[in-house]
């Protein structure tokens, strides 16, 4: 079966929705429940936009739509697939569930700037989407450094000295690799095939190039996407938690990293082609690194006192099992690799949630103040509770799925040594997560530093972090329609 | 009217430069109308010529009806009609932005500085429309005495930059000169085509006076274009000249000059004798990584905004030489878009320069603190063109680099590849450390106290109308030749094509 294509302009009008929103956000300045009201709206706009392709991505056909020839043989297109649909789905759903919880945090800590803070945000998820169904790599490229520069202001958000680090530090990572790196290799792709460099399910590079040069290039893609936060190009992800917690949220454990994973599995899929990798015996280099990198970070992961910077590393690990699962180049390793992509993010956005939230209520940022802390904010921890779950890949919650289909993969290639990256990296991970629930409930009464009151975060906070949870364990029972999407995906990209 | 119009770019500016010379001293009032006036009409006249040029190709125009090689050609094609609009309209934004600048700067020499000002674009344009190598030179002078001026104009160390640029400048315009004496004893011609067809027919590329008049007019346009290592002269020229001598001369002399070397490239010396006789191309191309490396790392060094643009166009001048002697098509595509481009970011830099120094009287980049609250739209204009220098999508700076950088891998300069990317990550560090100051103040607050937000919206201030619109207007162009730079580039790629500039020959 061919897959058929039909062009139209919805992915287009996806991708403006949240960006137009700016121009209410900004002249609603002075009337906060109205210019929330907006983002909301933008945002309910833009998922349905979203949702509305989705029976049609199912079918098997693909929604492209061109806007203009930009430099003679380059279009700015957009085209939507399995992969761009999933990712898309994962952070349409997620903005309106963050915005819910942004007000609830930004209110009760009485933040300054709100406006900038939301506007930014609506840029930010334009250029996420932008990514999501970039058509071809110029595309791809323009929202990448888009997003780049849109969430700067977001993550220096205090504009405090330590901000100012943070951000020096998330620019100069980002900026530097995206311009030393993929840049380049983007204009190297461009000379050789000369071609319009558009997506092809089965990679369209084969052919123009040796075999160092594809080897050289993979690399300059791999690192340049530093978003993916793949060592030693990771020490902006911890550096940018000095960012309000929904930013952290929703950039730093869905949107920004997502963009650099999902940007790695567009080049090997759509550029270079599972196929081609699997022939010049490349995916092997890409799964050592990954499993360095994941090992290395859940280490890191464990001797981390502040909640935040712990998850910033376990996302860091978390990233790089996508990364690994794709360049298994197994189908069962790409189809978990993609719905990695949807699980890691509801569960991540859980725990971020949870840290805000007891940040917001109690001032509270460091895991050893945090015994007892189940007693004081019972619902919260539950979430964190189920969000661990997930990120461990324990049943009953979603992450059991992603984890479930990465481990085939690697059976499936007899590829036992990523098989004990993974297992080992899960004991890492319920290593660090399942001691801060424990000790939340399960404290002897002297130890206790909080009162057994309850006393939760602002209701809208409450409301998004359950929410989210509840979702996770809502995909034990029915992973769809993220299965469908990455089975069809991964079906297009390799033979099973 | 039509058919005058290459007269009527240079008819303007020139006649208003005498009439403001001999009224403007008594109505100090009329100077600025009258210069904006005539700028802008020689921009409609730019305008029209190069939709002429679009439409019918080449216009040969001869100066009172004296056909060449004896009367002075002027000849317009796809590049200089392109470059002249450039000129033209660069000259007009920075007369827009002058409205306060010059008398607040230079009060008893109003009607002197607008004289100059206006001699400064007729000789500039004159450069670029002409056909005849002599006259070139004469425009050269007239546009290199106005501009000893009005960097003298400039405070006190202002002098002593003009000296060094008076004295730089005339070698270099004398070794342009003798180059040129040269080829007309070979050849008997001073008309640039009538040159080439002369060399050709006698096959007087091997002669070694031939070698000889290209190593003069080489090197002494290198001078003048400030091409490193022959740029001494050029930091502090456009750092202590007033603000508005900086913003006209800092965008268009130096690429002027670019444009005069691949004039004389492409139509007098040709591409034959130029890349494959010569064998320069290595060699100058390894300069021009020297260039861009030595410009964007003394930047780096310098805390003076003004000089640190300054370094910046020297870079900017290595990036253009570089990909004219790349020897590649898409590489001579993107040296004379970037002449086009870069105009305009630098433009636009520098009027915020000038803009920030009318505020604050500070030099120094401190005075960039906390200027995101007392002037964003402002702040606007300098993020697109901060961000067109890095090379940051859509803005124009972007799609120079890509063409450039295109070329560089077509040809197999990775080394030229290397010098850019590394120029353009210098060029990040630089911008957001202005943009870090602005944002943040000099000195951020400590930890987490939000008390700036109850400052806000206090003490606003933009730029005043006659700076900020300038401002923001070449802001826009800068957007808006980036987006459609595909219709720009498939003007310049009509003109490029017929030299069939071998792909990779080296």
């Amino acid at each position: 079966m061919s897959p058929t294509n039909i062009t139209s302009i919805i992915p287009v009008l996806a991708c403006l929705a949240s960006l137009l929103a700016v121009l209410p956000i900004v002249l609603l300045r002075s009337k906060p429940n109205f210019r929330e009201g907006a983002t909301f709206v933008a945002g309910f706009l833009k998922f349905g936009l979203v949702l509305s392709m989705l029976p049609t991505i199912l079918d098997g056909t693909t929604i492209s739509y061109t806007l203009w020839e930009i430099v003679p043989n380059l279009t700015i297109g957009f085209r939507v697939d399995g992969l761009g649909m999933l990712f898309a789905l994962v952070a349409s759903s997620l903005w309106i569930v963050t915005s819910l919880y942004s007000i609830g945090y930004m209110r009760g800590l009485k933040e300054h700037s709100q406006t900038r803070f939301y506007s930014f945000f609506a840029v930010s998820l334009s250029a996420t989407i932008g990514v999501a169904f970039a058509a071809n790599l110029f595309t791809l490229y323009l929202f990448y450094e888009m997003l780049s520069l849109a969430t700067y202001p977001l993550v220096t958000h205090h504009q405090d000295k330590e901000a100012r680090t943070g951000g020096r530090t998330y620019l100069t990572h980002l900026l530097t690799t995206s311009i030393g790196f993929v840049l380049p290799a983007l204009i190297f792709v461009f000379v050789k095939t000369g071609s319009s460099m558009e997506f092809a399910g089965s990679g369209f590079l084969k052919g123009y190039i040796g075999e160092t040069e594809a080897l050289i290039l993979l690399l300059l893609f791999t690192f340049g996407f530093a978003k993916s936060g793949l060592m030693p190009f990771h020490s902006w992800l911890p550096g940018a938690m000095v960012a309000p917690t929904p930013v952290s949220a929703l950039l730093h454990a869905v949107a920004v990293v997502k963009v650099g994973v999902f940007c790695i599995l567009r080049v090997y899929s759509g550029v270079f082609g599972l196929e081609f990798l699997k022939e010049l015996d490349l995916g092997t280099i890409i799964t050592w690194i990954a499993a360095f990198t994941i090992i290395v970070s859940s280490l890191i992961a464990l001797s981390q006192d502040n909640l935040k910077r712990r998850l910033a590393f376990s996302t860091i690990g978390q990233l790089s099992y996508i990364i690994l699962g794709m360049a298994l180049l197994t189908p069962m390793g790409a189809t978990g690799s993609m719905m990695h992509i949807a699980m890691h993010a509801f569960g991540k956005i859980t725990l971020f949630f949870c840290a805000g939230a007891i940040f917001e209520a109690t001032g509270k940022k460091k895991i050893s103040q945090m015994v007892g802390i189940g007693k004081r904010m019972p619902i919260t921890m539950i979430a964190f509770f189920i969000g661990s779950l997930s990120i461990v890949g324990i049943p009953l919650a979603g992450g059991f799925w992603s984890k479930f289909y990465l481990l085939y993969g690697t059976v499936q290639e007899g590829q036992y040594a990523m098989l004990a990256v993974l297992l080992t990296s899960s004991l890492l991970n319920a290593a660090y997560f399942f001691p801060i629930v424990f000790k939340a409930f399960f404290c002897k009464p002297e130890e206790s530093q909080f009162e057994a009151k309850v006393e939760e975060a602002h209701p809208a906070a409450v409301a998004a972090l359950s929410l989210t949870a509840l979702v996770t364990v809502v995909f034990f029972f029915y992973p769809e329609p993220f299965y469908s999407l990455a089975e069809a995906a991964a079906s297009q990209f390799i033979s099973f | 009217m039509i058919e005058q119009s290459p007269a009527l770019i240079l008819i303007p500016p020139f006649l208003v430069a005498i009439l403001v010379a001999l009224v403007g001293f008594r109505y100090q009032k009329v100077c600025f109308p009258l210069t904006v006036l005539s700028l802008a009409g020689s921009v409609v006249a730019c305008v029209v010529t190069l939709m002429r040029v679009i439409e019918g190709g080449t216009i040969r125009y001869f100066i009172a009806g004296w056909a060449p090689p004896f009367g002075i050609e002027f000849r317009i094609d796809g590049l200089n009609a392109l470059v002249a609009v450039t000129v033209s309209s660069v000259g007009l934004l920075a007369a827009i932005y002058s409205k306060n600048r010059v008398p607040a700067e230079n009060p008893d020499k109003v009607s002197q500085y607008y004289t100059l000002f206006l001699l400064l674009i007729t000789g500039l344009l004159g450069m670029v429309i002409t056909g005849d190598a002599f006259n070139l030179y004469v425009m050269l002078e007239v546009a290199a005495l106005t501009s000893y001026a009005l960097i003298a104009m400039g405070p006190k160390r202002a002098t002593l930059a003009a000296y060094k640029y008076v004295i730089m400048g005339t070698i270099g315009a004398s070794f342009y000169l003798l180059g040129v004496g040269y080829l007309y004893i070979k050849t008997g011609s001073l008309n640039m085509f009538d040159i080439h067809e002369v060399l050709k027919a006698n096959d007087l590329f091997g002669s070694p006076a031939v070698l000889v008049a290209f190593i003069m007019i080489t090197v002494g346009v290198w001078i003048k274009m400030a091409f490193f290592p022959l740029h001494a002269w050029l930091p502090n020229s456009y750092a202590y000249a007033p603000t508005t001598s900086s913003a006209i001369l800092g965008p268009l002399v130096t690429k002027v000059m670019i444009y005069v070397m691949i004039r004389l490239t492409l139509t007098v010396f040709g591409v034959e004798y130029t890349f494959i006789q010569l064998e320069w191309s290595n060699i100058v191309v390894w300069m021009s990584v020297l260039a861009i490396l030595a410009g964007s790392i003394s930047a780096l060094a310098q805390t003076d905004l003004r000089k640190m643009l300054a370094f910046l166009i020297i870079a900017e001048v290595g990036y253009m030489v570089g990909g004219v002697w790349l020897a590649d098509e898409t590489g001579m595509i993107g040296a004379i878009y970037h002449i086009i481009a870069d105009a305009f970011m630098t433009l636009c830099v520098f009027l915020f320069a000038g803009i920030l120094f009318a505020k604050t009287g500070k030099r120094d980049l401190s005075a960039m603190d906390g200027q995101f609250k007392k002037m964003p739209l402002t702040l606007v204009g300098f993020l697109v063109g901060a961000f067109s220098l890095i090379g940051i999508p859509p803005t124009a700076g972007f799609f120079s680099k890509w063409y450039l950088i295109q070329g560089g891998i077509n040809s197999g300069h990775y080394e030229y590849v290397i010098a850019l990317l590394i120029s353009s990550l210098i060029n990040a560090v630089l911008f957001f450390r202005m943009i870090e100051i602005a944002y943040f103040g000099v000195k951020p607050a400590e930890g987490h106290d939000h008390n700036h937000s109850s400052d806000h919206d206090s003490g606003r201030s933009e730029a005043s109308a006659s700076m900020l619109i300038p401002l923001l207007i070449t802001a826009a162009i800068l957007l808006l030749i980036g987006i459609f730079n595909k219709d720009l580039v498939a003007i310049i790629t009509d003109f490029v094509s017929p030299f069939n500039i071998a792909s990779g020959a080296r």
